[in-house]
């Protein structure tokens, strides 16, 4: 039977042995190339061995642990879900969520690595695998077809104790099980699990050794007299249509994912730890920074960081605070939500994007605002990159997440219970003079939010190196003009009465846009503007980028005239 | 001659050698386009080049006896030669004749990827911290800046303005960091000419030109022109400094896969700082080439 590119049995590629932390294996299969690596945290990635963006080899890239980073152009992937975490080429951008690597399936059984073409197939143990321990022989490359190559092992078997042929390419002959690792039409790796551990294993490993040694020989020897079938050629998948196009700086919005509250602690005084977990497999890729939405039982919807460091993806941690004063959102989910609940959330979104090429990176955050900030310490941790967190509390008010913060290794101080001027006093410490390629990432009550950004202002850092994210607009929105606007992709004018929105007004026409917090404050409903001057009355653009013009939040934002043209 | 043998490509006009470096009435030989070639020069110093048969390189050779003759011509320090009817001109480079340059081929590299991935490569500058560290690159200046791109109708090439970088060490002359501004051209499918803010005078520009010689589909030799103001290096250092950079290039092309360049934009992930490079590969698909290519579908 010729090979197929879309064979679903599951072959080893690697014997366990070949993936020591912080390397890429080169494994092959059906024709592909494979980047084959462990995480720190044990599990296994089989991903085609190209970067989505230009090609390059990833086996030739760099483990971090939790992240695999391309040579050419410094693109982050993440374990588990392959999903691009960062591209420096543009650090002010999360990217899109759904730039994710082609990935295959991947067990890990009796010291190999297990893999195939597609998931059609669940992975099977061979015939008897349960009945021995195994030890994996060193496996041999050999420039034959893999059908000779099982047939040429079938042949080693003794005539009075012939071959146990287990399935095309898996041949036994106690007490060693060979299995042949399809590479391409004419190569193949001949890998083989000895069952038990012999009493000298050097003289038995070499035993075998020799012996493949001797076969390889002869079966290049015969390989090379005759006719050689055409490789393989692997497809490659083509990328996204929104991808393949100059990408978005806002994330459309997604569809919602059903997770199962695993775990539900008081992480501190009014602050609850929720762990939000797959129900299957993993969760989308997240960037440090990024936040969900959690639809709650009551038909509400809030925004939660994620604390998660990188390729932490079979469960998201978020941190709720219990507010007297809550209307009903996060109130619901502290005590109405318990252990084994489903809950629907957003797929991850990123407003609060982090730069990883900066010399120092200061992180500021007040009560529940570490969330994001701890995903970013995280991350920073993890790349070896210089940090510091500041994290301020209340008097009274505990450290959430306190074991979390400990076991960092960049700088972490707590400061707690300053009076306010003393916080400002303090954050000027801080934040020090402005140089270049400093960054400061702020998060907390708008007050704060306030001080760092009028701290950072006083002493020069520019608005692009001073980066916060609101959840809320506490600001007074003034809806009382009335404008027209022009949608100039959609070819059509819309008026917009005093006392309604321009996403209302574009809804009610029946356009689908999408939003999330409607109150200025996520970025989701984001759009360009072609003509006519912004009156923005959102938190999410900076002073910069409102200044520029080209961009409104039309959930809050308005006309200064009377006339507007947006690129919808 | 393989079937993806474009009309274009053909008919262009191709690098095939250093002229200082063809010996004269003896036998080089080279491959270009999958075509077999051998090249000498006569006594007057003019190359002649000609479909190799049974020559082998270091033959002494009379050149007068070569009858059946490729086209040939000699710009910029390099030898040109065409397997159909080429254009009368090649593209121009003015500044190579002004008087107080320091002109110099850098070398001849063979790469194991097709010629417009090395062209493409060429036009990138945001593998420069990464692939070019501390030379043309570093982190924290990782960000590519917003530049302008436009294929010239009326000089049929594209061209990259107001592209700027940061450079800890953007050519041999400079001391420090410095922000270097760049202009691209890609003149001809398999050659790109690069302008660059001179450390020595700020009113000109060094000139790094990049001629790639189609050998296979999956193979070229990159060769080197620096035309340079420089009066302190000298033109050891100076070649010795560009072929640092090529020699970070080499790796990561060679682990570029496929090794032809895909044509269809959706078969890599483009970003805004890929805009020349965006544009480079449509052009390339308008022209028609389909050598050294993976063809748009349909």
């Amino acid at each position: 039977m010729p090979l197929s590119l879309t064979d679903p049995h599951w072959y080893p590629i690697a014997s366990s042995d070949d993936l020591p932390f912080r390397h890429v294996y080169q494994g092959q299969l059906l024709g592909r190339e494979l980047a084959v690596w462990r995480a720190d945290d044990g599990n296994v990635n089989v991903w085609e061995n190209r970067c989505l963006h230009r090609g390059v080899r990833l086996s030739i890239g760099i483990n971090e642990g939790q992240e695999l980073k391309c040579q050419y152009h410094g693109w982050r992937y993440a374990n588990r879900s392959a999903g691009c975490t960062y591209i420096p080429a543009h650090p002010a951008d999360a990217p899109a969520r759904r730039i994710e690597n082609r990935k295959y399936p991947v067990r890990e059984a009796f010291g190999l690595v297990w893999s195939a073409a597609n998931a059609e197939l669940p992975f099977a143990p061979f015939p008897g695998a349960e009945a021995a321990d195994w030890i994996a022989l060193r496996p041999m490359p050999v420039n034959a077809a893999p059908e000779d190559v099982a047939a040429a092992l079938a042949r080693l078997a003794p005539d009075d104790q012939p071959a146990e042929m287990l399935s095309e390419l898996v041949v036994r002959l106690a007490p060693v099980t060979w299995f042949v690792q399809p590479v391409d039409s004419t190569r193949a790796v001949i890998r083989g699990l000895h069952a038990g551990r012999p009493e000298a294993p050097l003289t038995v490993l070499r035993h075998y050794n020799e012996m493949l040694t001797r076969l390889r020989d002869r079966l290049e020897r015969a390989a090379a007299r005759k006719p050689q079938p055409a490789p393989l050629q692997p497809v490659f998948e083509q990328v996204s249509v929104d991808l393949a196009t100059m990408p978005d700086i806002a994330v459309p919005r997604g569809n919602t994912i059903p997770v199962v509250v695993k775990r539900k602690w008081q992480s501190a005084d009014a602050i609850m730890g929720f762990e939000l977990a797959a129900r299957d497999g993993h969760l989308p890729t997240f960037q440090p920074g990024a936040h969900i939405d959690v639809h709650l039982p009551n038909g509400m919807t809030r925004q939660y960081s994620i604390t998660n460091g990188p390729g932490e993806l079979l469960s998201y941690v978020i941190g709720v605070k219990q507010e007297s004063t809550s209307t009903g959102g996060s109130q619901v989910l502290v005590e109405r939500v318990r252990e084994g609940d489903v809950l629907a959330i957003s797929e991850p979104r990123n407003n609060f994007p982090l730069r990883r090429d900066a010399t120092r990176t200061v992180l500021i955050a007040g009560g529940i605002g570490i969330t994001p900030l701890l995903s970013m310490a995280r991350f920073l941790d993890k790349s070896g990159l210089p940090y510091e967190l500041h994290y301020f509390t209340r008097l009274g008010e505990q450290v959430a997440f306190r074991s979390e913060l400990e076991v960092l290794h960049g700088r972490v101080e707590f400061h707690t219970g300053l009076p306010r001027e003393a916080s400002s006093a303090r954050i000027a410490e801080i934040l020090g003079e402005y140089s270049f390629a400093q960054h400061v990432y702020v998060c907390g009550p708008a007050s704060m939010l306030e001080t760092v950004r009028a701290t950072a202002a006083a002493r020069n850092w520019p608005d692009e190196a001073v980066h916060f994210e609101y959840f809320k607009n506490d600001k007074i929105i003034d809806n009382s003009t009335a404008f027209d606007v022009e949608l100039a992709r959609s070819a059509m004018t819309l008026h917009v009465p005093a006392g309604k929105t321009i996403l209302e007004a574009m809804r009610q026409a029946g356009l689908s846009v999408p939003s999330s917090c409607e109150q200025g404050a996520c970025g989701t409903c984001l759009c360009g503007v072609i003509e006519g001057e912004v009156d923005h009355q959102d938190v999410y653009l900076n002073e910069s980028e409102k200044r520029a013009n080209t961009a409104i939040l039309t959930c809050v934002s308005r006309a200064k005239g009377d006339r507007l043209v947006l690129d919808i | 001659m393989p079937s993806s043998l474009d009309p274009v490509t053909r008919d262009l006009w191709h690098v095939i050698a250093a002229t200082d470096e063809l010996p004269v009435g003896m036998v080089e030989t080279t491959l270009l386009l999958d075509t077999r070639l051998a090249l000498t020069r006569g006594s007057d110093g003019a190359p002649v080049v000609w479909l190799r048969s049974d020559e082998e390189a270091g033959d002494e050779i009379d050149p007068e006896t070569i009858l059946e003759r490729l086209p040939v011509k000699t710009a910029y320090g390099y030898v040109w030669t065409s397997l159909g009817t080429p254009q009368s001109e090649l593209f121009p480079i003015p500044e190579f004749a002004e008087p107080d340059r320091v002109n110099m081929s850098c070398g001849s590299i063979g790469i194991h990827v097709s010629a417009p991935r090395a062209v493409e490569n060429f036009l990138d500058m945001g593998h420069f911290p990464y692939v070019h560290t501390d030379i043309l690159g570093s982190e924290p200046h990782t960000e590519v800046k917003e530049y302008d791109v436009e294929v010239s109708e009326e000089r049929d090439e594209v061209l990259a303005t107001k592209c700027r970088f940061m450079q800890p060490r953007a050519a041999l002359s400079a001391s420090g960091s410095i922000e270097v501004e760049y202009v691209y051209r890609v003149p001809h499918p398999f050659c790109s000419v690069l302008y660059k803010s001179c450390p020595e005078d700020e009113t000109r520009r060094d000139v790094i030109g990049i001629f790639l010689q189609p050998m296979t589909e999956e193979r070229c030799r990159a060769h080197l022109l620096q035309s340079m103001i420089d009066s302190t290096n000298s033109i050891t250092e100076l070649r010795r400094f560009q072929q640092t950079i090529f020699g970070q290039d080499k790796p990561i092309l060679e682990n570029q896969y496929p090794k032809k360049l895909p044509l269809d934009p959706r078969a890599e992930t483009p970003i805004r700082a890929d805009k020349s490079a965006i544009a480079y590969r449509r052009w390339l698909s308008q022209k028609g080439i389909t050598y050294g290519v993976i063809p748009q579908a349909g």
